[in-house]
């Protein structure tokens, strides 16, 4: 079994700084990370690959140079193998040249091995889109489930996986022919502590890289930024809402006053009998 | 090429033949756009034995409903939805097509858009059109900063969008409305289907807590610590309301990700919502702006959180929070029950 993870490196948001002046993102002010939903995903696959007798997990990625470090993270994780997509054609894409630069690199990782499973993180908490993952799947030809919560059984001979698909209100429990695509949400495993050997081996790793020569039947135009439909036209400020009225004083006050004005609002807040 | 393509599009999902509040919502948005644009607004339905439901979609303000009916479309697959969609965007050309930013809305919507080779723009929280150009303005948070951006589809259609749920609103349903119901035939199988669903499980307590409360109090990283957030719970332990956070609370391990209010949350709208801590981010505010009564508590003078409160109490959450309770407690023992909404 084959199972192809793909990752990205994402700002580290939660330490992310704003640029007060600007409003945007001070970049340099972030490390970059492993995207929090890639790592369960690359985790999922490690136990998959403890579910199933003989399983390889290579992970894919599109980024600088310096994204071989989510490889490496990924490898610590439990992931056998890493390759990594890099070249100024790929920059600047939006979701649907994204997709389709990863499904070449996969075509190419096929001639290697095919890959029986398909595994994305939910969304990346950079764009917070989720839209690459079946996109893949689509130029795949291969069914996309996303927002697995649960890899419930899997079948080597009838080649089907049991999957629990979250919804708005509760789950679908789906069985798809594999080879499919999944994308994970942070429920569906805990991050275990990486394994010593695995800790070496990713020191060690040296993840393959690819241009994009090294692609085949590429169509140029459906790359990067010529290949994105979608711009950012402009950026705005939203119009600030007035705002309330503060309640002032020592905060004895404050908090008598706020009582006061939830007990008035009755239409809101009442006490029964 | 791009003038073939005429009319504004709603995704109409349903689920056990009940449309999906977002759908109503984004017809009422559809409408406006399409007025705007001077065509006409259709939903689009599919499923089995939904044909009743056409209605519905005119009472809330469609002009059109297209209509694929079919055994294999019960429940919700990526695969057989998206040959529904493709087989009318081809042969109908809409040049706006919105879907509810829900997890059925965003899967077909990602795989429609990648069969069309068109744009799309996910959780859109702001919908405009610039008319001269005939362009949707999908407008959404950009990543991290206080700051919004708008998204444009120029030279490919139909330009496509899923939406937030609760941020749009629906017209009011007039069963006066007339509308056309176009049906298409669609040739599928069960047999060619490479997934099933073998059975859906509602859970529907644990949404129900946050979406439907009528109190919600939320904190954010100003509780301090795990410790500190306790006092969120003791709060609304003792007003009967849901526990809601911010990102950064649920991505420090304080909550669970169920109970996240914000852009990659929960959007809902309590009639009071509590906001402890919070400074007011925008991911999280488009997730509560819209509740009918909203009370800030912060260190922070100048956090946003206080620009869309009701009542704003500038201090520090840890000596008035458990004010807060005191009072609460005293009061409800004053009127000898519960504390509950209306």
């Amino acid at each position: 079994m084959h199972i192809v993870v793909c990752v990205k490196q994402v700002p580290d948001t939660k330490i992310i700084k704003i640029n007060p002046k600007t409003n945007t993102l001070d970049r340099r002010s972030a490390p970059a990370i492993l995207n929090p939903y890639d790592a369960h995903a690359v985790q999922e696959a490690v136990k998959i690959k403890k579910m199933v007798g003989e399983c390889t997990i290579s992970v894919l990625s599109m980024g600088p140079p310096q994204a071989t470090a989510v490889i490496k993270k990924s490898i610590e994780i439990g992931a056998d193998k890493g390759y990594l997509i890099s070249d100024r054609a790929f920059a600047g894409a939006d979701t649907l040249a994204t997709s389709y630069a990863l499904s070449k690199a996969l075509e190419r990782i096929a001639k290697e091995e095919p890959a029986d499973l398909v595994i994305c993180g939910l969304h990346a908490i950079d764009g917070d889109t989720g839209q690459v993952g079946p996109g893949i799947a689509r130029r795949m030809d291969i069914p996309p489930v996303t927002n697995v919560i649960e890899v419930t059984e899997l079948n080597e001979k009838e080649k089907t996986i049991l999957l629990k698909r979250k919804l708005a209100n509760g789950y679908q429990l789906i069985q798809a022919d594999y080879p499919c695509l999944m994308t994970v949400g942070k429920e569906i495993n805990e991050i275990e502590y990486s394994p010593m050997p695995n800790m070496i081996k990713a020191a060690r790793y040296e993840p393959i890289i690819w241009s994009v020569n090294d692609l085949e039947n590429v169509n140029r135009p459906q790359l990067g930024l010529k290949g994105s439909p979608t711009i950012v036209g402009k950026m705005f400020t939203p119009p600030k809402p007035e705002g309330g009225k503060r309640l002032e004083g020592n905060s004895d006050e404050q908090v008598s006053q706020l009582i006061e004005l939830l007990q008035d609002k009755k239409e809101l807040f009442f006490t029964a009998r | 090429m791009i003038e073939e393509y005429r009319g504004v599009w709603v995704f109409i999902e349903q689920n056990d033949g009940e449309i999906e509040g977002v759908s109503l919502e984004l017809l009422g948005a559809g409408r406006k756009l399409a007025d705007k644009l001077e065509v006409a607004l259709a939903g689009v339905l599919l499923g089995d034995n939904v044909k009743s439901l056409c209605p519905e979609v005119i009472a809330y303000g469609a002009d059109e409903v297209y209509v694929v009916d079919h055994p294999v479309m019960k429940d919700y697959r990526t695969e057989s939805y998206m040959k529904g969609i493709m087989l009318l965007a081809e042969k109908y050309k809409p040049e706006i097509f919105l879907y509810g930013a829900t997890p059925n809305g965003k899967d077909l919507a990602s795989a429609v858009a990648t069969d069309l080779s068109t744009g799309l723009t996910a959780d859109t929280t702001m919908l405009d059109v610039d008319l001269e150009k005939r362009l949707l303005e999908a407008s959404r948070p950009a990543f991290g900063g206080n700051i919004m951006a708008t998204i444009l589809c120029k030279k490919h259609r139909p330009q496509m969008a899923t939406v937030r749920p609760k941020v749009m609103k629906a017209l009011e349903r007039d069963m006066n409305r007339t509308g056309k119901i176009i049906e298409e035939e669609i040739d599928l199988k069960e047999e060619d289907m490479r997934t099933k669903v073998l059975k859906i499980v509602k859970d529907i307590t644990k949404k129900a807590s946050l979406a439907d409360a009528h109190v919600v109090v939320a904190g954010g990283k100003g509780m301090g610590d795990l410790q500190g957030f306790q006092l969120i719970h003791e709060l609304a332990d003792t007003i009967g309301a849901s526990v809601g956070g911010t990102r950064d609370v649920v991505e420090a391990g304080w909550l669970p990700h169920e109970l996240q209010v914000g852009q990659t949350g929960e959007t809902i709208t309590p009639k009071i919502y509590f906001a402890i801590g919070i400074s007011g981010a925008i991911q999280h505010v488009v997730g509560m702006k819209n509740s009918e009564f909203i009370i800030a508590i912060n260190k922070d003078p100048n956090a946003p959180i206080f620009d869309v409160a009701t009542y704003g109490i500038v201090g520090d959450a840890m000596e008035i929070v458990p004010k807060l309770i005191e009072q609460f407690k005293v009061l409800r023992k004053e009127k000898g029950g519960e504390v509950s909404y209306v």
